[in-house]
C-alpha cells in the first residue's frame, strides 16, 4: 500500500481543465507519490487557485509567492536568482501544500477523496488486535504545524496510533489537522463503530475449537463488509449521527493459567473501561451529563462479578442529602444539553467529568489526583 | 560441539539454542537454561505434543543429536520439530522464576516493541499468546499501561505461534514484579516530549526502567485515573456520541476506583 500512488480519476479531468497543466506528471502528483506521502490525497488546482482558501497562509509560509508558483507548476515569472536555496522553496511548497491539504480535505471533494483511500487501506489498520484489522484515518493532534506528527484514528477503538514505519514520522499532523478525523466519520457515519454493543461478552480469549489448522499471520478475520460481522446480527445506532457499524466489542482479560486476573490484585486489570462500550444504546443515557450515574441504577446495574455490596457503599447515608442536589442539577444540565445535538463547547472539558456520587462519599481519603472534580462544584 | 545441521546459516553459533535465538525473527525468544530442558519432568507431556522424531529433536535441541547419516528429508523434520518443541518448552520455561527474570531483562531494553499506542507514549511490550495450545493463534503483544493486544508490526514476528509464549506470561511476571507496572499516563521521565520527532526513532532515550512513580505505593486502586485518552473534536467542539461513550466509560473507571478503594478500606483499615 505505501508505494502505489493511485492518482484519483475524478480530478485528472479537472486538472486537466487548468491551464497551468504542461508536462505529464504535475508537483503535486509528484508530491503525493513520494514514498511516505501516501496519505496525502491530491488537492484540486481550483481550490489552490481560489486565493479565499489561503486566507491566513501567506504569514505561515516562508517564500510564499515562490512556494505556491512551485505547487502549481507556474513558471517563474522574473528569475529565481534571488531565492538563495531551491531547498527552501521546496520546503516552503510542502508546507504550504499540507496546510492547504488540511483544509481541503473538509470540503466534499476532499473528503470524497479520502474516503478512496480509506477504502483502499491507503492509511493501513488499526494495530489493536480486537479492531481486527479497521482501517484507520491519518489525523493531527494539533493544527499548527511544527507541534506533532501525523497519527492514525481508529473508528472501532477510537484511539491514536503511531503510524507503523518511520517514513511517517516526518509527516506534521497539521497536515491533516483535529477536525478532519471526526468530520470524516460524521459524514461517512457508517463507517463509525457504533458506540454500543449488544454482545458485550466479556469473554476474552475464546479458542476456535474447529479452525485448527495454520496459524494467522495477520488477524484472525479482516471483516472486509461492514454489516457482516463475525456473530453479529446487524444493528442500527438511533443516533442518526453517530456510528452505524456493528462495533467490535471484545476487550482482552488477562489470564494466568485460565483464570481471569482479579481486579482485586495489585496487578489485575484497570483499564477495561477504555475499551469497554454498553450493550444498548439507551446505557448511554445512565450517565448524565457531568458523568455520574443517573439514578440508582448506575454501577450497580453493571458490575462485575466480584463486587457485590458496592451499591450500598455508593450511597452511603450521609450522602443523601448531596444526592437531591445533584439531581436539580442534573436536570438544569438535560435541558442544556438537549439544545447541543451534535457536538459540546470545549469548555465542558476540563471538569474532568465522572465524578458520580461515591466521590462525595469519601472527601477524606481521595487522592491529590482526583481533588479537582470534587471542588469543581 | 559438532557441526549443525540447520540450514545455512549455522556454523558461528556454539549450541543449537544460540544458532536459534540468533536467527532472524526469532528475537521475542528468551533462552532457556539447558538444565531446564535436561530435566525430563519439565518435559512432561511434551512428547504426545511433538508428533515425530521427539527424541531427536529433543537431542538437537541439547546438541547431542548425531546427524550423520541422516538424510535430508529426515533432518528437515527434526529440524523444524526441535523449533516447534522448544517454543513449547520455551513456554513453560518463561513463567518460572528464572525465566520471568531473562524475560524481564528483554522488557527493559524493549526487545518486544513498543506500544503503538499515542498515550502510552512508547510503552515497552511483552509477548503474549491468545491460546495455549499450538496452531491456534500468532504471537500478540500485550502492553501494561493500556492492558490491550496489539500485532506484531513484522510478519516474521506476526508469524511466531502464540503458544510458544502462552497466555499466562506476561500477567505472571506482573504478578512477581508488581513493580514493573507501569504508570498509566504519562511518567514523570518522559514528560513533555510531545513534539515532532517524537515519534519512532526517539525511543532509545526512554526505556522505561525502574519503579515508576505511582505504582511504588503498593496501591493500584486509582492507577487508571493517570491515563489519557483521545478525544475527538470539529473545530474545537468535541462530538457528541462519542463523547457520551466517553462520559461512559470514565463512570466505568471512577466506579472501579470507588469498588477497589473501599475494598482497600476494608482490608487495611486507616489505623494500620
Amino acid at each position: 500500500m505505501d508505494a502505489a500512488q493511485d492518482f484519483d480519476e475524478p480530478f485528472d479531468s479537472s486538472s486537466q481543465a487548468s491551464s497551468t497543466q504542461t508536462s505529464t506528471i504535475t508537483w503535486i502528483n509528484w508530491f503525493t507519490s513520494l514514498p511516505g506521502h501516501d496519505y496525502f490525497c491530491e488537492v484540486l488546482e481550483d481550490f489552490i487557485e481560489d486565493d479565499f482558501n489561503l486566507t491566513g497562509l501567506q504569514s505561515m509560509v516562508p517564500f510564499w509567492k515562490e512556494a505556491l508558483e512551485m505547487v502549481l507548476d507556474v513558471e517563474a515569472e522574473d528569475d529565481t536568482a534571488k531565492i538563495p536555496d531551491v531547498t527552501i522553496v521546496e520546503n516552503s511548497a510542502e508546507l504550504l501544500y499540507g496546510l492547504v491539504h488540511q483544509r481541503f480535505i473538509l470540503t466534499k471533494p476532499g473528503l470524497a477523496a479520502m474516503l478512496e483511500k480509506y477504502e483502499q487501506g491507503h492509511f493501513g489498520a488499526c494495530p489493536r488486535v480486537f479492531c481486527h484489522a479497521t482501517h484507520v484515518l491519518p489525523c493531527g493532534r494539533a493544527d499548527m504545524p511544527g507541534v506533532d506528527t501525523v497519527k492514525l484514528y481508529c473508528p472501532n477503538c477510537g484511539d491514536i496510533y503511531s503510524p507503523p514505519s518511520s517514513k511517517y514520522t516526518g509527516i506534521d499532523g497539521a497536515f491533516f489537522g483535529t477536525t478532519f478525523s471526526p468530520l470524516f466519520f460524521q459524514t461517512y457515519s457508517e463507517l463509525l463503530s457504533a458506540p454500543f454493543c449488544p454482545q458485550t461478552s466479556t469473554v476474552s480469549t475464546p479458542i476456535p475449537p474447529a479452525s485448527a489448522s495454520g496459524l494467522d499471520s495477520r488477524d484472525p478475520s479482516p471483516v472486509p463488509s461492514m454489516s457482516a460481522r463475525p456473530g453479529g446480527e446487524t444493528y442500527t445506532n438511533p443516533d442518526p449521527h453517530g456510528g452505524q457499524k456493528s462495533a467490535l466489542g471484545k476487550v482482552y482479560a488477562p489470564r494466568i493459567y485460565g483464570f481471569r486476573v482479579s481486579e482485586r490484585a495489585r496487578s489485575g486489570p484497570r483499564m477495561r473501561w477504555l475499551r469497554e462500550r454498553p450493550a444498548a444504546w439507551e446505557e448511554l443515557d445512565s450517565v448524565d451529563h457531568r458523568g455520574r450515574w443517573v439514578g440508582a441504577g448506575g454501577v450497580g446495574v453493571k458490575e462485575e462479578e466480584d463486587v457485590k455490596g458496592e451499591k450500598g457503599r455508593l450511597f452511603d447515608d450521609d450522602d443523601e442529602v448531596k444526592e437531591e442536589d445533584g439531581a436539580e442539577e442534573e436536570e438544569e444540565e438535560e435541558e442544556e444539553g438537549a439544545k447541543m445535538e451534535v457536538a459540546e463547547p470545549v469548555k465542558e472539558e476540563r471538569r474532568i467529568p465522572s465524578m458520580p456520587p461515591m466521590k462525595v462519599t469519601k472527601p477524606k481519603g481521595s487522592p491529590g489526583g482526583r481533588g479537582k472534580a470534587g471542588g469543581s462544584r | 560441539m559438532e557441526e549443525l545441521s540447520s540450514g545455512s546459516e549455522s556454523d558461528y553459533a556454539a549450541t543449537w539454542v544460540s544458532w536459534f535465538l540468533s536467527t532472524k525473527g526469532n528475537e521475542y525468544f528468551a533462552e532457556v537454561d539447558e538444565d531446564y530442558i535436561l530435566d525430563r519432568f519439565n518435559l512432561t507431556g511434551l512428547n504426545g505434543e511433538v508428533v515425530q522424531e521427539y527424541s531427536r529433536a529433543l537431542d538437537l535441541i541439547t546438541d547431542s543429536l548425531d546427524d550423520e547419516g541422516l538424510d535430508e528429508d529426515v533432518r528437515e523434520a527434526i529440524e523444524s520439530s526441535a523449533r516447534f518443541l522448544y517454543g513449547l518448552i520455551h513456554a513453560r520455561y518463561i513463567i518460572t522464576m528464572r525465566g520471568l527474570a531473562k524475560m524481564l531483562e528483554k522488557f527493559r531494553k524493549a526487545d518486544f516493541g513498543r506500544c503503538p499506542r499515542v498515550y502510552c507514549y512508547q510503552q515497552a511490550l511483552l509477548p503474549v499468546g491468545l491460546s495455549d495450545i499450538p496452531y491456534h493463534k500468532a504471537v500478540k503483544l500485550y502492553c501494561p499501561r493500556c492492558e490491550d493486544i496489539y500485532s506484531p508490526k513484522s510478519n516474521r514476528h506476526g508469524s511466531i505461534d502464540g503458544a510458544y509464549f502462552g497466555t499466562t506470561f506476561p500477567h505472571m511476571l506482573f504478578m512477581v514484579y508488581p513493580q514493573m507496572i507501569p504508570s498509566k499516563g504519562q511518567s514523570a521521565g518522559e514528560g513533555g516530549r510531545l513534539g515532532m520527532g517524537m515519534g519512532m526513532g526517539s525511543g532509545s532515550g526512554n526505556l522505561n526502567y525502574g519503579p515508576p512513580a505511582d505504582v511504588g505505593s503498593a496501591s493500584t486502586a486509582t492507577a487508571a485515573m493517570k491515563a489519557e485518552k483521545y478525544e475527538p473534536r470539529m473545530y474545537g467542539f468535541r462530538v457528541h456520541e462519542e463523547a457520551r461513550l466517553s462520559r461512559w466509560r470514565l463512570a466505568k473507571r471512577d466506579g472501579q476506583i470507588a469498588r477497589l478503594e473501599a475494598l482497600e478500606r476494608e482490608t487495611n483499615p486507616p489505623n494500620l
